[in-house]
């Protein structure tokens, strides 16, 4: 929340901007005659140069202008929004990212090269639909005649704040080329109030400049003062008795100067990409933030009171837990705060997807479909920003391989258009992110024949359904029979599930062939505090990330001593495999008389893990491991105990992964 | 430097002027009421001045009146708040002596445009 810098807000609040007008465009492809979307994607375009010119993004306003211009036709019915228009324009508003973002070097011809293809989208439109008068230009600097203007302020004008200099500054921000000043009525000057305002003006502005940018100019007065704005050919400017003309510059000098100034400032103007990252937060939750830091602070006098009096006997003690109680409660509320403040709404990083699909759909010539549903889930900021990339790729997957082409969807007796449906929603502390297609589904011989040529199984080994599904997982793992420009860009599924890991998620797969194919991510809310489950083994305190435990059970001396060979338990009617964590860790300590078996799932798999005590349930603030330590399988970071010691934490997948081919080393055996 | 008053009872909007002003270099006053807004304006000159209208102790728009009786303050550009639907107020403050307005909810850039509109620059 860096809030400070208005060009850094700027950058922010376009890209949001850009995002609302995308999505408008989108909706635009399926309904090209919607007024009220043309109206959004032209209002957008307009904030977007009026507030970027406002903070020094002038080739920004420079270029929104054009594709402003444009949309300006279309909502006057002047042009028609056509699918080939709004594919131009979703460029251009890839390009105004870059522009947002100052980034890219050939930024000037990419410009002209977009603009051209603009150009060439309305000219072809106007001359199909026989409206236009076949030369139709984008914008026509000074081709109309110069806007006359003509204005008096009313007398109390600067007695109320209006300051008539300011005004006229304005106008010659947009262009104005000759500022006259009208003083006939200026009374004799033992009649004159200062504050009063006697002075009408007559200004000349270029013909190019919107009338409505003239009419900004003087909003606050308008109702009140006279104005005429008028475009006839050299109006009676030339009032015989008219002094202190004020010629500005000559338009035909202005224009390639001005050109040549945006030039410069591109270029050195440039901020750096990676500026901090921002996030908005409701004004609501700063207040709820507020209130707990303000309690926070009573609280603390009360401390303080209570040090300073010095306590003794019971009733100190008791003044002493109550204190020490009300801490604990505002701890976890400004825990849970703060938290909530860096959450947002899974829909934004939603929206990128729509395009990405409309993009797709293009490419491959499929007709595909994008249905989203629970937009409203909120996620932590960074973890959404790190989903980005995996849901990227499992789309471009299930557009490229999954879905059939529109001949086979027809002959498999399908609909033709192909459908994607991304989903969110919460359950406890993990969002669940499904990204399912009625495609083709996964041809399982396919998948088992390339893991076989790839050396992944051996040719007959057993294998369930889920664990062929898995092996898509595995790096190096691809099945596309050819490698298209959609999807085989050298990123596996392999990548996808290690980044989805590096979130403390998990990827799971289901298939059926001819129905289409499900990925679910569950991805857990915030990164930063988890609930944990504390347990020691040996003299050593490991935590567990609760939502990964299943259940907990005593391993009594006889299953102990059963088990011995398999380090398998019965669990109802499943045979779990278990690790013994005391031998995994080399504690060297006996074990304790009444050892617990903490049953973890991941994957859809289970394992067990002996511990020597359950302590708990921990709230559990996540510290990484130091450099030295991190590359060190089973553990996937720190966290600081109440007491000052540090407790590992337990990664599950790989625990999981260990218990499975122990099993599998075992099985093997015989 | 410029100094600003900025005039509201809600102090989330007070802040988010403030937070908005202050980081384009202006110095920032606040007050709570139109009472207390008309003693500051008594005390100090101000470039410009920011104000609710709705409020208690004082309205906006008594507070309007009243400073620009004030000599220290002439010419001084007054903004109210308000909402897109109220033109009558709108009016209303205007008749009073107020500069111009900024519709409500406004996000930082428009109060900004709005503040170099009256001050320049």
């Amino acid at each position: 929340m860096s809030g400070q810098d208005p060009a850094e807000a700027f950058r922010v609040e376009a890209g949001e901007l850009l995002d609302t007008t995308e999505q408008a465009l989108l909706d635009l492809t399926h309904q090209l005659g919607s007024r009220d979307l043309i109206d959004t994607v032209f209002r957008g375009m307009h904030t977007l140069k009026g507030s970027g010119a406002m903070f020094g993004f002038d080739a920004l306003a420079a270029f929104t202008h054009h594709c402003e211009s444009a949309f300006d036709r279309v909502r006057k019915g002047q042009v028609r929004a056509t699918a080939e228009l709004v594919a131009v324009t979703l460029s251009a508003m890839d390009h105004m990212r870059a522009l947002v973002d100052g980034q890219g070097e050939q930024l000037e011809a990419e410009s002209a090269a977009i603009l051209a293809r603009l150009q060439a989208a309305i000219v072809t439109d106007s001359e199909a639909s026989g409206e236009g008068d076949g030369t139709v230009e984008l914008d026509q600097p000074c081709a109309a005649n110069p806007w006359q203007v003509h204005f008096r302020l009313p007398v109390e004008a600067m007695a109320n704040g209006i300051n008539p200099l300011i005004l006229i500054d304005e106008l010659r921000d947009l262009g104005a080329t000759r500022v006259v000043a009208l003083t006939q009525s200026i009374p004799a000057l033992n009649a004159l109030d200062p504050m009063q305002c006697h002075v009408a003006w007559h200004v000349e502005l270029p013909g190019d400049v919107a009338r409505e940018a003239i009419e900004d100019v003087f909003i606050f007065v308008m109702d009140e003062m006279e104005l005429n704005i008028d475009q006839q050919a050299q109006a009676a400017l030339a009032e015989p008795d008219v002094t202190g003309a004020t010629a500005i510059a000559d338009p035909d000098l202005a224009a390639p100067a001005q050109a040549a100034l945006v030039a410069a400032e591109t270029a050195g103007n440039r901020p750096a990409k990676a500026v901090g990252e921002s996030v908005r937060v409701p004004a609501e939750r700063l207040d709820l933030l507020m209130d707990r830091v303000g309690e926070l602070v009573i609280v603390q006098s009360r401390l303080a009171q209570l040090a300073c009096g010095g306590f003794s006997g019971p009733a100190g003690e008791l003044a002493l837990r109550s204190i020490s109680e009300e801490v604990e409660r505002l701890a976890n509320e400004l825990r849970d705060t703060m938290m909530v403040l860096r959450m947002v709404p899974i829909a934004a990083l939603f929206g990128r997807f729509r395009r990405l699909v409309h993009d797709l759909a293009r490419e491959t010539g499929k007709t595909i479909d994008l249905i989203t549903d629970g937009e409203s889930t909120e996620i932590d900021k960074t973890v959404s920003e790190r989903l980005a990339d995996p849901i990227v790729h499992l789309i471009r997957n299930a557009c490229d391989h999954g879905l059939e082409t529109e001949e086979e969807r027809l002959a498999t007796g399908k609909s033709a258009a192909g459908q994607i449906r991304l989903s969110a929603q919460q359950t406890g502390g993990e969002v669940l992110i499904t990204i399912a297609d009625d495609g083709r589904g996964i041809s399982r011989e396919r998948v088992r024949a390339k893991a076989e040529a790839n050396g992944l199984v051996q040719p007959g080994q057993v294998l369930s359904d889920s664990e062929l599904l898995q092996l898509i997982f595995e790096p190096g793992f691809s099945t596309a029979a050819q490698v298209t420009s959609l999807s085989g860009r050298g990123v596996g599924m392999d990548v996808v599930k290690r980044t989805i890991e590096g979130l403390r998620g998990q990827i799971d797969m289901t298939s059926e062939p001819g129905k289409g194919s499900v990925i679910t991510l569950r991805i857990p809310l915030t990164l930063a505090i988890i609930d944990g489950l504390l347990v020691r083994v040996g003299s050593g305190n490991y935590v567990i990330p609760l939502s990964a435990v299943e259940e907990c059970l005593e391993l009594s001396l006889e299953d102990d001593i059963r088990s011995r060979g398999r380090s398998m338990i019965q669990l109802r009617e499943r045979l779990v495999p278990f690790l013994r964590l005391r031998e995994l860790f080399g504690t060297g300590t006996r074990p304790d008389a009444f050892q617990k078996i903490v049953v973890i799932t991941t994957g859809g798999q289970q394992v067990g893990l002996v511990v020597d005590q359950i302590i708990g349930s921990h709230q559990t603030v996540i510290k990484s491991m130091s450099s030295l330590h991190r590359s060190i399988p089973s553990f996937s970071g720190a966290t600081i105990l109440g007491d000052g010691g540090v407790a590992l934490i337990l990664d599950v997948v790989q625990l999981v992964a260990l218990g499975q081919s122990h099993e599998e080393r075992l099985r093997a055996a015989g | 430097m410029t100094s600003i008053l900025t005039v509201d009872d809600s102090v989330s909007i007070r802040m988010a002027i403030r937070i908005a002003l202050s980081g384009a270099g202006h110095d920032v006053a606040e007050a709570a009421d139109g009472a207390e807004g008309l003693a500051k304006a008594r005390d100090a000159k101000f470039d410009l001045i920011i104000t609710d209208l709705n409020m208690p102790n004082m309205n906006g728009l008594e507070m309007i009146r009243e400073i620009r009786k004030l000599p220290i303050q002439a010419g001084t550009p007054i903004i109210f708040l308000t909402t897109e639907s109220d033109d009558a107020m709108k009016q209303e403050a205007k008749a009073a002596g107020a500069t111009g307005w900024l519709v409500k909810p406004f996000v930082a850039d428009h109060l900004l445009k709005v503040t170099r509109k009256v001050l320049g620059g």
